[in-house]
């Protein structure tokens, strides 16, 4: 990897650079009840909106490439005939300015899924084609487990990350692209004390840890424990509503709904994302339902993210950012359910 | 020297329009429908393009996601013989949106066939085999197409048998096949949950016919030389695979076709999804030992 340095006031100007695409970056989007600052990821316009030193959006950066809802073909109906046409889209670049590790690991993860052969899924592969990812270092919140979960860190998945060193930043180049852009700014090469900073900057990050997922035998443990009473306590909690699936990174399930215009004459396949939580999820026509209760569908959740997806891929399907757990609204949290899986008891809340 | 600004236009890292991998389908043409019981209808439907039609190649077992524009899209295993290519049959039962629009369409309309998915039955293993095929009420259409491959190549297995189990007569599927079948020297046998007037054959379950039919069967030739095809309700599988087992079939002779909901057939919606597997790619058809590691399969 190509390590160079640059000071934290050139920032901007390699937002100016790359301004002439369309750019998207964490930003304020107001407080919670308790004062805490919120942010999201949108579009920028200024340079000031980009706040690099923001804890967690609450949502990832998914609708920009994986759209909550996406046209995936219309037809032109004329009588019993009718064409189709498909446009994957993706025709204009899109600069992810300051993507936290777990983020850019889910995109890792999702690559190997939604990239697969022999059904590659286009709409997703040309959006892919045409972003830009800046990675920025992050300080863990109390529900990030990132750590365990080996996504607190990038070896690749972008073009650059930065990770902020007192007045200058470190930058880690990792494309081609993103090597010929920085070169329009002033960079010096790293030195052994620059080496130092970044190292102690890393070890200082990581005693800020407070939340562990023992993932040591999990996939084999959640096989053993597929019909522990623990499930039916957390499907008893579970209001099976999907927001944990809305807020994250890697979920990437989706249903298809037709729409028709008035006249008739044309109509379009819409993907919708889905969420494995809600009830008819599993349901086939004629009605049988195969996961009709919450908690079966609460645990296929966590059986898809730590055992299926592990089995499939030697990793999970889970970026310990801990979205899911802090928007839940019935505060149920992926460190939690899984000691719990290992306890073989949920403690009181 | 600084490039200005224009030089960092981000270029994409793979260039050009991605290739088309099935988010386009066939345009196919419904030439005949046919209504078997007042539920289920067979529809004929044929590729419209001759020559997609003839390199449309399938396997018994796998299916079609088929495409009414503005109304849906459905996976639906094919009824046919794979010797006909793209002149496919499906045995519908409207029961959804779709299949029930789908109920109301005469022949002549255009629907998009894209496909075909997943695995299937492995027919050409079993070659000089004897083959025990199970239909549980609608699981006999996933049936139709390893019957019809094996009624096209009738002397080149073992003993045959088909047993059928269905709720009542007037909902049998393929009743004007079965005497053709039988021709084949083809062991049916068809058992329903309730009698009706002038039923002449058996009441009972479908696991009344398969004792009987392990009972007299040779002990070692089932062991050994003996295939199951299972396809039924859920706990159809429960008790017809367990049987199969005490019988001796070992576990990778048994196939059982599975339903999910899908919405791709592609593995990327992940409605079929179970355990790591995708039932639209892995699947429809397992053998018993995957199914065994598959948490809730069956």
């Amino acid at each position: 990897m190509i390590f160079k340095i640059f000071a934290a006031r050139e920032l901007a100007h390699l937002f100016e650079l790359l301004a002439v695409n369309r750019l998207v970056g964490p930003v304020k989007k107001g407080q919670n009840a308790q004062g805490k600052d919120l942010y999201d990821f949108e579009t920028l316009y200024h340079f000031e909106d980009l706040q690099l030193d923001y804890d967690q959006t609450m949502h990832a950066a998914k609708k920009y490439f994986l759209p909550h809802r996406e046209e995936t073909g219309s037809f032109t109906l004329q009588g019993l005939e009718w064409q189709k046409e498909v446009d994957y889209g993706g025709h204009h670049p899109l600069v992810l300015f300051g993507l936290h590790a777990c983020d850019i690991n889910a995109l890792n993860k999702l690559d190997k899924v939604l990239l697969a052969e022999p059904y590659p899924n286009q709409f997703y592969g040309a959006k892919r084609a045409e972003m830009f990812i800046i990675g920025h270092s992050c300080q863990p919140t109390p529900a990030c487990f990132c750590r365990s979960m080996g996504t607190d860190s990038v070896l690749h998945g972008c073009d650059l990350f930065l990770t902020p060193l007192g007045d200058d930043y470190f930058v880690e180049i990792m494309s081609s692209r993103a090597f010929h852009i920085l070169e329009n700014l002033n960079l010096r090469e790293p030195d052994h004390e620059d080496h130092k900073r970044f190292q102690e900057a890393g070890q200082a990050r990581q005693g800020l840890f407070t939340t562990e997922v023992e993932t040591s035998d999990l996939s084999k443990i959640l096989d053993m424990e597929f019909d522990s009473p623990v499930w039916s306590e957390w499907g008893r909690r579970c209001l099976s509503c999907g927001t944990c699936a809305q807020v994250c990174p890697t979920c990437y399930c989706y249903g298809v709904e037709e729409v028709v215009a008035m006249n008739m004459a044309r109509a379009a396949k819409i993907r919708q994302l889905y969420s494995c939580n809600l009830l008819d999820f599993a349901e086939v026509a004629g009605g049988h339902n195969f996961r009709p209760k919450s908690s079966t569908r609460l645990k296929y959740r966590y059986y898809h993210k730590h055992r299926g997806f592990v089995e499939a891929f030697e990793e999970a399907l889970c970026v310990g950012c801990g979205r899911c757990g802090t928007n839940c609204l019935a505060d149920i949290t992926v460190p939690e359910v899984i000691a719990s899986i290992r306890r073989g008891e949920v403690e009181d809340v | 020297m600084s490039k200005g600004p224009f030089a960092c236009r981000v270029t994409p890292s793979r260039s050009g329009q991605p290739q088309d991998h099935g988010d386009f389908s066939h345009q196919a043409e419904i030439t005949m429908v046919y209504p078997l019981t007042a539920t289920e209808k067979l529809y004929q439907i044929q590729i419209r393009d001759p020559e997609a039609r003839h390199n449309f190649s399938f396997k018994p077992g796998q299916f079609v996601m088929l495409e009414v524009p503005g109304i849906g899209e459905a996976p639906f295993s094919i009824s046919s013989a794979p010797s006909r290519h793209g002149d496919i049959e499906l045995c519908i039962r409207a029961a959804g949106t779709m299949t029930t629009f789908l109920s109301r369409l005469e022949r002549g309309v255009m629907v998009g066939i894209s496909g075909p998915f997943g695995t299937s039955f492995p027919v050409e293993d079993m070659l000089g085999d004897d083959i025990l095929l199970l239909a549980g009420g609608l699981g006999v259409v996933p049936l139709r197409a390893p019957i019809m491959s094996v009624l096209e190549n009738r002397s080149r297995y073992g003993r045959v048998d088909i047993m059928y189990g269905a709720r009542c007569p007037s909902e049998l599927l393929f009743g004007y096949q079965h005497a053709m079948w039988r021709q084949f020297d083809i062991d049916l046998q068809v058992i329903v949950d309730k009698g009706e007037e002038g039923w002449p054959g058996p009441v009972g379950l479908i696991t009344d016919l398969l004792r009987r039919r392990l009972e007299e069967g040779d002990r070692h030739r089932l062991a050994t030389q003996t295939n199951a095809i299972v396809c039924g309700p859920p706990v159809m599988f429960k008790f017809v695979c367990a049987m199969l087992l005490e019988a001796g079939l070992p576990m990778e002779k048994i196939f059982v076709s599975l339903e999910r909901r899908m919405h791709c057939g592609r593995g990327k919606c992940c409605r079929c999804n179970i355990g790591s597997t995708y039932t639209c790619l892995d699947g429809p058809v397992f053998n018993y030992w995957s199914v065994l590691n598959l948490q809730e399969a069956i």
